[in-house]
């Protein structure tokens, strides 16, 4: 296969139609890759030397600007970020495949009308919902805790996971049940015992595409959480911005700190990652 | 037998309740209540509420705010479609074709980066770019001798929504890509080697093989993509302090919460949520209709 690739290789990079290709896509390399490298580079300097040359190395490497941010809040964000996301998480796979297991295994009349709510729910947006959301969550008392982010996330993720697991719940075959039941076997132990067991792929596909979202949620992190302490990362960087002001080293150290380590994460599981994206379609 | 009937007809119920519960508290019953709150006055702070009938459909219709809100979406719509859907297919195309197979997974992974970093740090990075004097984008401009195209982008009411906008194609171009690329690997490799036997070349390929094949892919994203574009209010909140200078980068969104969060009109917010939920139910309707021919 390796050597038919580098035949087909050779035989097609000498056209000028070859040339303007590559051109072409070295352009949208550098275009991607230069503003990132340019954080990098930039969170290393000091703010007199980002203004007097935006493309100068730093002269001596600042690293105390990511001392500075993340004593500063960033630490703060990412702990509430990491609560928020792995609660989140926990929520939505509980809760979708407890119900994906209801509407896959019965065959009970009304359950359509559950499966039509779930399905429902994937078309509505946060947006729509904003206004009453911050008056429920006020009522609840819960408005400014993690939980005022909790739990609209785990709400608005539901339908997509739902689905998600409940198709592979519908292709586990009949008979594994079946001889589960003949050995004693409750609903609840089939579905904690054998199916959870089983869709591990699915699941972690899930989890991926829910850790995804609540870690770049904006809108509800900004109106629900007024309160520095329970910010997460997003909304976090706002007030971090405003804090810093002109002071921009600790600033892009800031944005590093927050970019990098959730980059690497989701560039290491990509292939999870773009399994659930084709399974949902849908963006965050 | 008829207990064991019973049983299963109730059973079902402890496994979905859970769920549907926390979907009605925190999606249906505030999608309900939206509406109700669209004929009323009332603020943040206070119980209160005053039924004022259609009165803010009345204010709505006499908004310009909202007008320019619509034709900014319309752009984001317009331009998403073209470099996130057109453009994403072509560079899935180029990528998944054999003779830069070597280098392919380095651009893919590449054009996929934007994607995996969160909003505000892709905002606040293009905060730099734009800025007007130190700004990469001014110095690229002057250092390559365009130095009079160079402008305070985000701060002029005429470049604010395209500098917006071409963040958010930055940021998701990748996303759509990645789609496409998934949808052509699934295409058989016979019907290429097919169309290379009888002559065909590699233009012809995507027009004749690829294009078709993925079609349905191309409108999944496309309808995503405009749906996505009428709820932009990331990029306007950040990049120019919600929808400046003046109202000239507002979205719908944003206007939305300025009015309910920011001058405490959450009646009037509601009714603008209103306008949203109706205009992605149509595409909710276009895409779930298009989902339900193709699977016949």
């Amino acid at each position: 296969m390796t050597g038919a690739g580098v035949f087909h290789y050779k035989r097609n990079s000498i056209g000028p139609a070859q040339v303007l290709i590559l051109a072409v896509l070295c352009t949208g390399f550098v275009m991607v890759a230069y503003p990132l490298f340019w954080v990098l580079m930039s969170s290393l300097k000091t703010t007199e030397e980002i203004t007097l040359n935006v493309w100068a190395f730093p002269a001596e490497p600042q690293w105390q600007n990511y001392v500075n941010a993340w004593n500063r809040g960033i630490s703060g964000y990412f702990v509430n970020s990491l609560i928020v996301t792995l609660s989140t998480i926990a929520g939505v796979l509980s809760l979708s495949s407890l119900c994906a297991y209801g509407l896959s295994r019965y065959k009970t009349p009304w359950l359509k009308y559950v499966l039509v709510v779930v399905m429902g729910g994937m078309m509505l947006n946060p947006q729509v919902c904003l206004v009453p959301l911050y008056g429920i969550l006020t009522r609840l008392g819960i408005r400014n805790t993690y939980l005022a982010l909790i739990l609209p996330y785990v709400a608005f993720r539901l339908p997509l996971n739902t689905l998600l697991i409940r198709s592979f719940f519908l292709s586990v075959p009949k008979e594994i049940e079946e001889s589960a039941t003949l050995d004693g076997c409750g609903s609840l132990q089939i579905y904690g015992r054998i199916f959870l067991p089983m869709s591990r792929p699915i699941l972690l596909t899930s989890a991926i595409l829910t850790a995804y979202y609540a870690w770049n949620e904006f809108l509800f992190a900004i109106i629900f959480i007024d309160s520095n302490k329970y910010r997460t990362i997003p909304a976090g960087l706002m007030s971090f911005r405003d804090a810093l002001q002109i002071d921009w080293g600790p600033l892009l150290a800031g944005m590093a700190i927050s970019a990098v380590p959730i980059m690497i994460f989701f560039i290491s599981v990509q292939k999870h990652f773009v399994r659930g994206m084709m399974a949902g379609s849908v963006k965050g | 037998m008829v207990s064991r009937r019973i049983r299963s007809a109730v059973e079902p119920l402890g496994f979905v309740l859970p769920c549907i519960a926390v979907l009605g508290v925190f999606v249906y019953y505030p999608l309900v209540q939206n509406m109700i709150y669209s004929f009323f006055r009332f603020s943040a702070f206070s119980p209160e509420k005053i039924f004022i009938g259609l009165e803010n459909y009345r204010m709505l219709l006499k908004d310009e705010v909202v007008l320019t809100a619509l034709r900014n979406n319309t752009r984001y719509a317009f331009i998403s479609v073209l470099i996130q859907v057109c453009w994403g297919l072509v560079l899935a195309a180029i990528l998944e074709d054999r003779s830069i197979r070597r280098l392919a997974p380095v651009f893919r992974t590449t054009f996929f980066l934007p994607v995996v970093i969160s909003v505000s740090v892709v905002c606040l990075l293009f905060g730099f770019i734009y800025s007007p004097i130190d700004g990469i984008l001014n110095n690229f401009l002057n250092l390559v001798g365009l130095g009079a195209w160079a402008r305070p982008w985000l701060g002029s009411g005429k470049t604010a929504i395209w500098a917006t906008i071409a963040v958010s194609q930055w940021h998701s171009t990748g996303y759509v890509m990645m789609l496409f690329i998934v949808a052509i690997q699934k295409i058989p490799e016979e019907l290429y080697e097919a169309a290379e036997i009888d002559g065909a070349g590699k233009l012809r390929r995507f027009f004749v093989i690829t294009l078709p094949q993925v079609k349905e892919m191309f409108f999944v994203t496309s309808v995503i993509t405009v749906t996505g574009s009428f709820l932009v209010f990331n990029e306007p909140y950040i990049l120019t302090k919600g929808g400046g200078p003046g109202t000239s980068s507002i979205t719908l969104a944003v206007h939305m919460y300025q009015s309910g969060f920011f001058k405490d009109m959450m009646g009037y917010a509601s009714t603008i949520a209103v306008v949203i939920f109706l205009i992605s139910a149509v595409f909710a309707v276009i895409q779930l209709t298009a989902f339900r021919s193709g699977e016949d």
